[in-house]
């Protein structure tokens, strides 16, 4: 028989375990901060989100499909969100919007900051660039890991994996866009006496700015389906629906919540892409 | 003639130790050592050179011969290794970063070769750049804008994105968004090269006309000897980073001072540089209307010609009187305005001679030339264009 040897296991879990206590007794006021700016932000969506009227969201997303997209697609989106409240799951569908939507915003507010010292600084290019391959080839539910042992059960923890999983890809366009912008551009922005701060406001970042329309994007997407595995640490919504249905081996409601899902991500995917589209400038 | 730009043994190495190449440059070793045996670059060596207020500095050679490296150290895009670059006086090596700042904003401004437009704004939001960088407002810069906008002939075009132009138009608006800071120096590093050759002819005018309107100091890269001749009002040539011979158009053509610059000036085509005011004569014989036709047909006669030119009283060309015509008239107690002939042909000043050949050979009288109020300026006999062919 094959075994390997005993006495050459190390415990790694008990490291973690004692770096994680020495985490929390010295920064633990940090993360209940953290926790509670998480938790008052997450409100403030869901009260945005659930005090708009289930009519006005089929209203308002035809609206912007017919303007961004077309009358035909209008359509067939409101239906799909028509559908979602016809399944019993519209309450679960405006939970996983939320969260998804705080995660993004947290998402973009340090990504693309991030990304802009990524273009700026070629060291620190150097040094974030394998995190991030790293972060990209992790199984997104290995994120609930940390994410479960600094904030426990919950909606925080969910929101806080979700937001690790879904930033780099809002941080790598951000790079690219930036450091694509032609040289000739900058040095014509510089000849004119711009200073750093207005080339990047001025030039850079709108020249960027359908690049990280397309980091956003996949941010979005990714958002989205960490948002379902994110249901296994406590975060209600679709992905929670799903999980009861295996549990209960439910197929036709696991098959509903799966449905929306989908729908969510069709959704978000094309209306983001046609959004993104109207920041192209003529070529 | 006062000097704006003072250039003296400025000095450029690309490389990761470039202060340290100085040395070895002292020592005598040449661009293609130092590029093989250290791996940098020479972009130039020692160069020295002024610009007068108001002239058109034009600065060619072949291409790598560094005139990119020299005209990008004046504005600082490129920092010297070595030397001073005086502006009225004060040396913009030695700016803090606010003063640069202050000088890019305000005294001097770029246009590039491949254009460098702003894709991501509209025509008029490009023009009014800089004006935006100084802190200008919305309305005073969208105004200022407007104004450059219409002399460089962009109108109608305002609310376009760059792209949606053509190659000679955008170079229009890289021209109008240096000019829209009222810059004292004009930096232009081969702004036409990308453009076709009509084109090209046609902005080459255009510049030429804008400079007599604003009278700014021009600095022009042009890897073109004719181009160069044409605009100059001083030429330096330059070769491996080194200026070869600087001079007037004329000095360098009457005498090239090597082999090399000789060479170069063999390209040139005569009939592309010369002009109308540079070929005319005053002419020897000339009548006003209220002479009559005695003085006229004396005039000729001094002269040994056959017709002559007539003027008002200020000196507006009027017509042409040959002295068939004139002896005739005189007979028949005619007077000198019913025999005006007006089959001659007229010409501007700023005509280049390939152009007048053109009319030379149409024509059997000498070419007038006048400016735009019609009066006449001199004249030039068609043997002084045609003997300009051999
Ligand atoms: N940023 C740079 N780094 C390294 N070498 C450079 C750099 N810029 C220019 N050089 C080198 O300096 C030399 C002079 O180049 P420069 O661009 O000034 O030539 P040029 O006369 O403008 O040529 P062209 O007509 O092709 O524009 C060339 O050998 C070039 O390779
Ligand atoms: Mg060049």
């Amino acid at each position: 028989m094959n075994y390997f040897p005993e006495n050459l296991r190390i415990n790694i879990g008990k490291y973690i375990d004692q770096a994680i206590e020495w985490l929390m007794q010295n920064f633990g006021g940090i993360f209940d901060g953290i926790s509670a700016g998480i938790i008052w932000f997450l409100r403030q969506i869901e009260i945005l989100m659930f005090f708009v009227p289930w009519w006005a969201v089929l209203i308002l997303i035809f609206l912007i499909t017919w303007r961004v997209i077309n009358a035909k697609a209008a359509l067939a989106y409101s239906l799909m969100f028509f559908l979602v409240g016809c399944f019993g799951l519209w309450e679960s569908m405006i939970l996983t919007l939320s969260i998804v939507l705080s995660s993004v915003i947290f998402s973009m507010v340090i990504g693309i900051p991030l990304g802009i010292l990524m273009a700026a600084s070629d060291r620190f290019n150097s040094y974030t660039r394998p995190i991030l391959d790293a972060m990209q080839t992790m199984p997104s539910f290995v994120y609930l890991i940390p994410a479960l042992l600094l904030f426990g059960m919950g909606k925080v923890p969910a929101v806080f994996a979700t937001m690790i999983y879904a930033i780099p890809p809002v941080m790598r366009l951000t790079d690219l866009g930036i450091r694509n912008v032609p040289k000739e551009m900058i040095e014509a922005a510089h000849s004119f006496g711009s200073s750093n701060l207005q080339t990047l406001i001025k030039i850079q970042l709108p020249q960027a700015l359908p690049t990280i329309m397309a980091g956003i994007n996949q941010t979005i997407m990714m958002a989205l389906s960490m948002v379902v595995i994110a249901s296994m640490i406590g975060a209600r919504g679709l992905g929670l629906d799903v999980l009861q249905a295996i549990q209960h081996i439910d197929i036709g409601k696991g098959f509903e919540a799966g449905i929306c899902i989908v729908f969510l991500a069709i959704i978000i995917d094309r209306l983001t892409q046609s959004i993104g589209a109207r920041f192209k400038y003529p070529k | 003639m006062t000097v704006k730009l003072n250039v003296e043994g400025l000095t450029k190495i690309f490389g990761r130790n470039p202060r340290a190449m100085l040395e070895k440059l002292e020592q005598g070793l040449t661009k293609d050592t130092i590029l093989k045996e250290f791996g940098h670059t020479v972009g130039i060596n020692q160069v020295s050179l002024e610009v007068n207020e108001g002239e058109i500095f034009v600065i060619m050679g072949l291409s790598g011969s560094g005139k990119s490296t020299l005209i990008r150290c004046l504005n600082l895009l490129n920092r010297p290794t070595a030397g001073k670059i005086m502006v009225d006086g004060e040396d913009i090596v030695k700016y803090d970063g606010k003063r640069l700042k202050a000088y890019r904003q305000h005294k001097v401004a770029m246009v590039f070769q491949h254009f460098g437009l702003f894709t991501h704004r509209k025509v008029i939001d490009n023009v009014a750049y800089g004006l935006e960088v100084r802190g200008i407002s919305p309305a005073e810069r969208r105004e200022l804008a407007q104004k450059v906008i219409d002399i460089v002939g962009l109108n109608g075009w305002e609310e376009m994105y760059p792209n949606e132009l053509s190659g000679g138009m955008q170079q229009r608006v890289g021209l109008a968004r240096a000019l829209a800071t009222d810059p004292e120096i004009l930096l232009m590093d081969e702004p036409f090269s990308a453009l076709d050759p009509l084109i090209r002819r046609e902005m080459q005018q255009e510049l030429l006309d804008i400079q007599a309107r604003l009278k700014k100091t021009i600095i022009f890269i042009s890897h073109d000897i004719n181009e160069a001749f044409k605009l100059g009002d001083r030429v330096a040539i330059m070769k491996d980073g080194v200026v070869e011979q600087m001079g007037t158009p004329d000095e360098i053509l009457a005498k090239p001072k090597n082999d090399y610059i000789k060479k170069f000036v063999q390209d040139i085509d005569r009939s592309k540089i010369l002009q109308a005011k540079n070929i005319m004569i005053r002419p020897n014989a000339l009548v006003s209307l209220k002479d009559g036709l005695k003085v006229a047909i004396k005039e000729m006669e001094q002269a040994g010609i056959s017709s002559i030119f007539v003027l008002d009283h200020e000196r507006r060309l009027q017509g042409l009187v040959t002295i068939d015509d004139a002896i005739k008239a005189l007979k028949e107690h005619k007077p000198i305005k019913d025999i005006l002939q007006h089959t001659y042909s007229t010409t501007a000043p700023e005509t280049y001679m390939n152009e007048l050949i053109q009319i030379a050979t149409e024509t059997k009288y000498p070419i007038a030339v006048i400016d735009n109020d019609q009066k006449l300026l001199g004249i030039i006999a068609r043997v002084t264009v045609l003997s300009n062919l051999v």
